[in-house]
């Protein structure tokens, strides 16, 4: 038994981080940037999907919905009382910004999920460029919005004086972190997910406990689809209370 | 497997590291419990309150995602 | 961190053995490394994200939602211009029944006039025929006491005469002679009162 478990053991392999490889679409070779990659694919791919469900589904115009153009109608729904309720009527000015964001986030997720894909947001190259474009809006728009004034963000003025510089301290520290957290949330879930089912679908080899690795997969799997939504939903939201910092800075 | 010490005290860093994302879920626990406790109190109020729920359990989770992330990088790139 | 992480880019493969000719960097065969930290493939992402975006805004800013918001702004449009719509219907029914009503009690009004009208017609009719009626009984009543009055006087006066024929023929089987004067002073007399 020991040998057999041993034998199994060594025909084990473990590669959860294989699926998140960039190589080139097409041949072999180096990628360089301009590579058509896997990348790419789907980028499109998520770019298409988007396409489908937000134009094609909604081609009909219709006053009675269609099943494609309902759920269409929920996704602008859903982000635009977001948008409204946490950045204000003021920040709807952005809402096609967060609504590209949420359905780009949105996608990545649910395609990386199929099997054999490439989950774009799981590369912190790609959250990191999507959070540091929030940030880099979002602090632009602060400074034009209210100009000096957007300071107030880091100098609680409800705070006793003494200690306002060691909360600026803080306050702007825990500003810098934002795209960081912003970035690595997004990256570290789907990594995170799609490693522990690759992990668990490694130990379907194991005879003996291939039942349980099988159940275990499925499991995660359907956490993984919730998870999916619930980050972009997070990414969204949390795009929105920094604009509402950026609208309205005062505490 | 034999030899490296190197390789067990980065296999052992990496354990220890991946214990902070037990930090992450004792916190993310507390915020959907305390939002559950009050939910039911005022359930009224709750509808209203989950985008609170989701950013409170969003910045716990992100220190425990820092956590894997170290553990990660310890794992692969050091 | 800078350094680590190109160090990582370096030594980075992951088990390579089952992607045997698809790994286009890091030859070494026991080395793993996060492809995530390849730094080598940032550009690559980043170029192609950027270039995705911007077709992903342009997509759903300027064909997306604006069809989307102009679809929920019809529906909202309709449905506040359908329930006008059944508001004005309510009205208009309830109109109807007050129009209704109105005419019920019109027709009402109209029924009792034209029963009325038929009533008092009819009371009139009937007060002439009754006062008619009246006038022709006494006039015949009248006329009855009258020929009653006549045939009263008639008999009294026959019966004076008889009376004083009589008692003039008494006198004189009596041997007396008549006095007709004194014979009709003393009927008279004895008349009085019996034949009123």
């Amino acid at each position: 038994m020991a040998i057999e478990a041993q034998g199994e053991a060594t025909g084990l392999s473990f590669h959860p981080m294989e699926q998140f490889i960039v190589r080139p679409l097409f041949g072999d070779g180096p990628v360089h940037w301009y590579t058509p990659s896997n990348v790419t694919l789907w980028l499109f791919a998520i770019v298409l999907a988007t396409l489908a469900l937000l134009v094609l589904g909604t081609r009909g115009r219709a006053i009675v919905p269609s099943r494609s153009q309902s759920i269409a109608e929920m996704a602008y729904g859903m982000v635009h009382k977001m948008v409204a309720d946490i950045a204000g009527k003021d920040g709807l000015k952005y809402f096609p910004y967060v609504m590209t964001l949420f359905m780009f986030i949105v996608f990545a997720n649910f395609l990386g999920l199929l099997p054999m894909a490439f989950t774009v947001t799981s590369h912190i190259a790609v959250t990191g460029v999507l959070a540091l474009s929030v940030f880099l809006t979002v602090t632009a728009i602060g400074f034009i919005k209210n100009g000096a004034h957007f300071l107030d963000l880091f100098w609680v003025r409800s705070a006793p004086l003494a200690i306002r510089p060691v909360l600026a301290v803080i306050e702007v520290i825990s500003y810098f972190v934002r795209p960081v957290s912003h970035s690595i949330r997004l990256a570290g879930n789907m990594i995170a997910g799609h490693a522990v089912i690759k992990v668990f679908a490694g130990f379907a080899a194991i005879a003996a406990v291939a039942p349980v690795a099988i159940v275990a997969v499925v499991g995660m799997y359907a956490f993984e689809i919730l998870v999916a939504f619930i980050q972009a939903y997070v990414f969204t939201i949390l795009t929105c209370v920094y604009l509402k910092d950026a609208l309205h800075p005062s505490h | 497997m034999e030899g490296n010490i190197g390789e067990l005290g980065q296999y052992i860093g990496v354990g220890l590291t991946a214990i902070g994302m037990g930090g992450a879920a004792i916190g993310v626990g507390n915020v959907a419990g305390n939002f559950l406790s009050g939910a039911l109190r005022n359930p009224s109020a709750a509808a209203s309150q989950t985008a609170t729920l989701f950013i409170g359990m969003a910045f716990a989770e992100a220190l425990g995602i820092f956590s894997f992330l170290v553990a990660l990088l310890l794992m692969f790139a050091v | 961190m800078i350094s680590l992480l190109q160090e990582a880019v370096t030594v980075t493969a992951d088990h390579t053995e089952s992607l045997a000719s698809s790994v286009a960097y890091g030859e070494t065969e026991t080395a793993t490394g996060l492809p995530q930290l390849d730094l080598s493939t940032f550009g690559n992402q980043i170029f192609w994200l950027v270039v995705a975006m911007v077709v992903l805004y342009w997509v759903v800013a300027k064909i997306a939602l604006p069809r989307i918001g102009a679809v929920l702004s019809d529906r909202q449009g309709a449905m506040t211009g359908d329930l006008m719509a059944a508001e004005e219907f309510k009205l208009k029914a309830k109109e109807a029944e007050a129009a209704y009503d109105k005419a019920l009690a019109d027709a009402r009004a109209e029924a009792g006039k034209i029963v009325a009208a038929n009533r008092a017609e009819i009371q009139k009719e009937l007060d002439a025929a009754i006062a008619h009626a009246d006038a022709e009984i006494s006039a015949r009543t009248a006329e009855s006491e009258k020929r009653i009055r006549e045939i009263r006087g008639s008999a009294d006066t026959d019966a004076r005469e008889v009376a004083r024929d009589v008692t003039a023929e008494l006198v004189r089987s009596f041997g007396g002679t008549v006095d007709q004067a004194a014979v009709d002073q003393a009927v008279d007399n004895r008349m009085k009162g019996a034949l009123q």
